[in-house]
């Protein structure tokens, strides 16, 4: 194998690694467009505050230097309960309120709570970065050549797989997953059928919220320093991914997720990294201008 | 009701010489300002000025016409910056007049800009549409930050004031000129924006807010209008930025992020979307209240709260009043019977 | 009722519209006459509205071709085919709900005032002229259905009945040569449908325009029209004068279970 291509295969393994985690945390804004066609500005937040979690967390229970699959597991865990309890409460109190308002109170809303979680964290948390405790020994598990196989992607696949693979079977063969498709097609219509509609909204937000969460611990993991505008930046990408591939549609957001993480990689590989973040707005503008759709969504009709 | 043409004319000119009466005042006052108060409280008046423009601009489109702008910033931006170009580096010695083309210059290319901005509009709703003005607004806060001949991240330093003018003993300090021109655009933007609506022209900027498809069928071109309303808020942000130029003095790119973009929706939102007057009684509180009562407390208690306070206004006022304080209502309700 | 003889201005040849795998609309055919009053009728889900849309340029049709007065209108925008002289009523009241009744009115006069946005933002007396005219000419088409007395009032704050007939008002004021109605008496009842209709009556024949309605109650759409379709499931199944149609076993069978003989009283 020549070295361009080893160095190819490598930027893939990082663009699918770092597309992974684009993917959880798209999964948080799809389902959540899906169900309430609002673009939750606050997940980015959410994600944020799990990585914070995480940390305290570590910090409290000792775990600042054990680097292991127990670490990472309880950070998960951690991680993924503070988010959700968060996700829901946000739901709760500031949006539901404005369930049958017009989108742009809503939106204003979903911007506020995305500002309040900035400003409060930089308050509450300070707003120097912190460094995130060590989860995983960063060692190289495989080479194949010169491409290595590192522990922190692995991990990083693994965790997503696994997480994608239950959402995925949550729902297509749960009756709550078939809940939050009836929802998200018609939630009049679901109603009328005897879905508890608010309770399945929350569990939306419980499901995207810990997505975040794991996003958050799996970003620490491999990037250590943490800091409360740290959502911002990777949110809107997160974003862009989402609407990539379709938003609304939970196989959009993982392909969407992979595409972005490849692109960006391919991009600050080899043309520039002072484009890395402009790539993101660039390509979103122009999605919503060709295919606002995305790859797997579809444009929807207005009843007249 | 008469309806002789003579009454048309007489109410044609009663309505001109309301505005021309209200600067006259305002010149007046500002002579009584600059005695009373320091430079500090003379800087945020003209910060009240900018902000105003910027709010009842912004009220154009989120408010009248009901569309999604979340990046407004950035034409204000592109104006201040346009504006502070021509007077610092284009023009040398500018004289007091000089100083109304800098504003309409910067208004211009700010409107050419707000016709790019949009665009989309015509492919895009709602929240699709609200996250490509916010893309814009900041990709032109990117550009200015990568512009070397504005200063780039160092800034666009040394933005000068009108010249004094004596006239025999009478000093007008550049203080004075300054506010009045700011006064004058004050006034101009209210009038113009204020008229616009309530004709048969700014009617079909509300036909689009209620409903579209119903305005389409009365046939109003809502794209056309979309774009216009566009178009109009961004030379009024413009403008908003060359008073905010002239004021400061300096620029740097950072200023207009997307929190001063919120920072006019939180002015439209807390004013009422589809009152001017309440965006006027918005921006005067939303300048003052930091610089008076929050930067004290936050010196006092050492945290800035104040994009906490505005945050949680934001999200209060959504749910429990979300057509802000005034709603659609403006001053002259008070007087006329509706 | 004389039927008219005046030329045709609206020609629909075998529309269809379908979405997706749904045929809402097969093989339509209209030639309206200028000046005629028709009736467009069939079951709930019968596709109506959606011819509707399609006359209008709401939506684009699969196959089949519209002519206005000879101009093809299938790629025109809904608001291009206004100026050419359609307007139309809402099956779901679309009123400028937070605005006045008479701004609703004034709204849909738009294209016809003659002084321009810089004769407003200067305030020039053309402007005061021109909002006056406007106005007294809103206040006049208001008074059809007395509704000049609640010029003022929030049009969302109406009766629905009221509502519907401040629709058909502001239809008017765009000065159309066609006006499409869609069900203006529901939710009315039998007193009040008639009264609507007649008034309907009246307005074709005091504007001149050619008027095509949709409506469930075959009573009153047998009262006024001169010629009806009958839609079902997006096909025609029968066209012709009232007494044809009422006759007309395919329109029995389409109706079956409905009682349109004695019409419904919606109350």
């Amino acid at each position: 194998m020549s070295d361009l291509t080893q160095e190819f295969i490598q930027h893939v393994i990082n663009g699918v690694s770092l597309g992974s985690i684009y993917a959880l945390i798209a999964l948080g804004y799809t389902m959540v467009y899906g169900i309430l066609q609002l673009i939750n500005f606050a997940h980015s937040e959410v994600y944020m505050v799990g990585a914070f979690a995480a940390y305290y967390g570590a910090r409290h229970l000792g775990l600042n230097n054990s680097p292991g699959i127990t670490t990472l597991i309880i950070l998960l865990v951690f991680a993924m309960v503070v988010c959700s309890v968060l996700g829901v409460t946000i739901e709760r109190f500031a949006y539901r309120p404005l369930r049958k308002a017009p989108k742009l109170n809503i939106l204003i809303t979903a911007i506020g709570v995305s500002l309040l979680l900035q400003y409060s964290g930089q308050i509450i948390f300070g707003a120097d970065p912190k460094v995130f405790p060590n989860v995983l020994d960063d060692s190289v598990l495989a080479m194949i050549g010169t491409v290595e196989l590192r522990t922190f992607d692995i991990a990083i696949l693994g965790v997503s797989l696994f997480f994608t693979a239950v959402l995925t079977w949550m729902i297509q063969y749960t009756k709550i997953g078939k809940a939050m498709r009836a929802v998200s097609t018609n939630h009049v219509v679901a109603s009328l059928m005897g879905i508890n509609v608010d309770r399945v909204i929350s569990f939306t937000f419980i499901i995207g919220s810990s997505l975040a969460g794991v996003g958050a611990v799996l970003v620490g993991m491999k990037y250590p320093k943490i800091d409360p505008l740290m959502g911002t930046l990777i949110g809107l990408k997160a974003f862009v991914a989402a609407v990539l591939g379709g938003i609304g549609s939970l196989g959009g957001a993982v392909l969407g997720g992979v595409l972005m993480g490849l692109s960006e990689e391919m991009v600050v590989a080899y043309l520039s990294s002072t484009y890395r973040d402009a790539f993101a707005f660039g390509l979103l503008i122009l999605i919503l201008i060709f295919r606002p759709a995305g790859l797997l969504g579809k444009a929807s009709q207005e009843k007249v | 009701m008469t309806n002789s043409s003579e009454s048309f004319g007489k109410k044609s000119l009663q309505t001109t010489v309301l505005p021309i009466l209200a600067i006259v005042v305002f010149a007046l006052l500002g002579q009584g300002l600059e005695v009373i108060t320091n430079q500090y409280v003379q800087l945020v008046l003209l910060y009240v000025c900018a902000n105003i423009i910027f709010a009842v601009s912004l009220n154009l489109v989120n408010g009248f016409t009901g569309q999604f702008s979340i990046g407004h910033a950035g034409f204000m931006a592109v104006g201040a910056y346009v504006s502070a170009y021509l007077s610092t580096s284009v023009v040398t010695q500018p004289g007091f007049f000089d100083f109304i083309w800098f504003a309409i210059a910067g208004g211009l290319v700010a409107a050419a800009d707000g016709y790019v901005g949009g665009l989309p509009s015509l492919r895009l709703r709602g929240d699709y549409l609200a996250i490509v003005t916010l893309g814009f607004g900041e990709i032109i806060r990117v550009v200015l930050l990568n512009m070397p001949a504005v200063g780039g991240a160092r800034g666009l330093g040394g933005i000068p004031r009108p010249a004094q003018i004596e006239l025999g003993d009478f000093i007008l300090t550049p203080f004075y000129l300054g506010y009045l021109q700011s006064i004058f655009w004050v006034i101009v933007t209210l009038v113009v924006l204020w008229r616009l609506v309530h004709s048969v022209h700014g009617r079909t900027f509300l036909s689009v807010r209620e409903d579209e498809i119903a305005a389409q069928a009365m046939g109003i071109n809502t794209t056309s209008v979309k774009v216009r309303a566009f178009v109009i808020a961004a030379f009024f942000a413009g403008i908003a930025g060359s008073v905010f130029a002239h004021s400061a003095q300096y620029l740097i790119p950072q200023t207009f992020a997307f929190t001063k973009s919120v920072d006019a929706i939180i002015m439209v939102v807390l004013g009422g979307m589809g009152s001017i007057t309440g965006s006027v009684f918005a921006a005067v509180v939303v300048t003052l209240l930091p610089e008076f009562v929050l930067r004290p407390l936050a010196d006092y208690t050492g945290v800035d709260l104040r994009m906490v306070i505005y945050s949680l206004a934001l999200i209060l006022f959504m749910i429990a009043r979300p057509q802000g304080i005034f709603g659609t209502r403006e001053i002259n309700d008070l007087w006329r019977r509706k | 009722m004389s039927s008219p003889q005046g030329e045709v201005i609206l020609e629909a040849k075998d529309v269809t519209m379908q979405f997706g795998g749904l045929k809402a609309v097969d093989t339509f055919n209209i030639a309206l006459r200028k000046g005629e009053l028709a009736g467009l009728i069939g079951p709930n889900g019968a596709g109506k509205t959606t011819v509707f849309n399609v006359l209008t340029g709401v939506y684009k049709p699969t196959k089949g071709d519209v002519h206005l007065c000879g101009v093809d209108i299938r790629p025109l925008k809904p608001f291009k085919i206004s100026h050419l002289g359609i307007s139309r009523t809402f099956q779901n009241i679309r009123l400028f709900r937070d605005l006045s009744v008479i701004d609703n009115v004034l709204i849909a006069a738009h294209q016809h005032a003659e002084y321009t946005m810089l004769d407003s933002v200067l305030r020039l007396p053309k402007h005061f002229w021109g909002e006056a005219h406007l106005r007294k000419q809103a206040l006049e088409l208001l008074h059809i259905f007395n509704l000049d007395k609640k010029a003022d009032y929030q049009a969302g704050g109406l009766p629905y009945g009221e509502q519907r007939k401040l629709e058909i008002i502001r239809a008017l004021a765009t000065e159309p040569k066609m006006l499409f109605l869609d069900e203006p008496a529901a939710g009315m009842n039998h007193k009040e449908s008639e009264s609507l209709m007649e008034t309907i009556a009246k307005i074709r024949k005091d504007f001149g325009l050619t008027v095509l309605l949709i409506e469930h109650d075959m009573k009153l759409v047998m009262g006024i029209c001169e010629r009806i379709l009958v839609l079902d499931h997006g096909v025609t199944i029968s066209q012709g004068n009232p007494e044809h149609v009422r006759k007309d076993p395919k329109v029995i069978a389409a109706y079956l279970g409905a009682d349109f003989d004695q019409g419904v009283d919606r109350g």
